[in-house]
């Protein structure tokens, strides 16, 4: 059975495939992506505050080290399939980093078939963010400087871990984390009326607009082929192999293995293509983007995320 | 009524680099600026402005033909490559000479 917030989703397509009018107003997409990034961290803190800190630390560990090494496996891949230098930087910086809706969507998923998972899940979406960053702009440094012999001189490392760690999605998640964990259960009562609650409702509504999004990258697919179509396929289930493998690697419940695999598949629309665009100007922004929203996006919440949820779930025989 | 002659040159471009561009402009010596998010469409393709890496923005600044000139020369080549860039001038007549 598909979620009720999926078909949210599939219906901003269909309105943006029909030519229809709707059109989400920017200032609501823009609060609603606030919402959905405090009320995730928010969650996840209410949780952490009672963990004992050093138990969740191989964790994030293992969750920086997948961030960071994606975008290295990746690359040769999409030069092999004939991707310029730095595109194929920067899309590998897409996948290394994290899509936080998709996040949602799998947890919403967990939650609606009863599946535990760890609840300071958040804490890994925070820390998965900037990695694939960081590599996909050292790849494309490297591949720079072996093509013309200089390294791209745009944007210099501090601005971007600046631009990456106090932007609004690690600083909103981290942010929510900590006044969650401060807070505790007791403490943030008063407020979840409005950040708890509602959660579901927001989703959705989110999610129709990035249907509406989504269903304008499907257009530009067209223009760039058949490889964006099997990258944006092929790529997420591979991944969601390593990041089962991670999960199970660090011990975790097997509503926590399928967030782990999800969390590996899923590429980023936000938080990557304004650093990818900075830091690596040469690569096509477009291109990235039709890849991560366009195709990664829908594959991952329509198919994907049953299919990582059913192989935990066979794995750790959950 | 007391009119000088100024430039006022508008820049539009990505928002991504709209914070290096305010850094550009100023260093370059504009006194000040305007900017208005904006959407529309060229030779990047469409740009709706419904989500982050979708923006558009229009930076205005007015100044003298001199230093009109430097800024758009720089601009031009610092991101006439690889970002979404118009730029144009027109001439406007302001009041307040100094303020320019």
């Amino acid at each position: 059975m598909i979620d009720v917030v999926i078909f949210f989703f599939i219906l901003g397509v269909f309105a943006r495939l029909v030519g229809s009018d709707l059109r989400l107003p920017e200032a609501l997409y823009e609060t609603l992506s606030i919402y959905l990034l405090l009320a995730i961290g928010l969650k996840g803190g209410i949780e952490l505050s009672q963990q004992p800190m050093l138990s969740v630390l191989p964790q994030v560990i293992g969750v920086a080290l997948l961030g960071f090494c994606v975008p290295f496996l990746l690359y040769p891949l999409l030069r092999a399939l004939r991707f310029n230098a730095p595109d194929s930087a920067s899309i590998g910086a897409h996948f290394g980093s994290v899509s936080v809706v998709t996040f949602a969507v799998v947890t919403a998923a967990l939650m609606r078939e009863g599946i535990a998972y760890e609840a300071h899940a958040p804490l890994w979406v925070a820390v998965l963010e900037a990695p694939g960053l960081i590599a996909g702009v050292l790849l494309a440094r490297l591949g720079s400087k072996s093509a013309d012999g200089s390294a791209g001189k745009a944007g210099h490392w501090g601005e971007l871990l600046h631009d990456v760690v106090f932007g609004k999605s690690v600083l909103l998640l981290l942010g929510g984390l900590i006044i969650g964990a401060v807070a505790g259960e007791a403490g943030t009562q008063p407020i979840k009326a409005l950040f708890i609650d509602p959660f579901k409702g927001v989703l959705a509504l989110f999610l129709l607009e990035l249907g509406l999004v989504a269903g304008g990258r499907l257009a530009e697919v067209k223009r760039y082929g058949w490889q964006v179509v099997a990258i944006g396929v092929a790529f997420p289930l591979g991944l969601a192999v390593i990041g089962t493998g991670l999960g199970l690697l660090l011990g975790l419940s097997t509503g926590g293995v399928a967030v782990m695999a999800t969390l590996a598949a899923s590429a980023s629309y936000i938080a990557a293509p304004t650093a990818m665009r900075i830091a690596v100007p040469a690569a096509n922004a477009g291109l990235s983007i039709t890849i991560s929203l366009g195709i990664v996006f829908p594959f991952n919440v329509v198919i994907g995320i049953p299919i990582y949820i059913a192989l935990a779930q066979w794995i750790t025989g959950g | 009524m007391d009119k000088h002659q100024r430039t006022l040159l508008v820049i539009i471009a990505e928002a991504n680099i709209e914070r290096l561009l305010v850094q550009d402009v100023k260093r370059l010596g504009a006194a000040g600026y305007t900017v208005i998010d904006v959407r529309g469409g060229g030779h990047s393709g469409v740009r709706e402005g419904t989500w982050e890496a979708d923006r558009t923005i229009r930076m205005e600044v007015i100044c003298e033909e001199g230093v009109a000139d430097r800024i758009a020369q720089a601009l031009l080549k610092a991101y006439g490559q690889h970002y979404g860039l118009t730029i144009y001038f027109s001439e406007v007549q302001v009041l307040r000479p100094n303020k320019f």
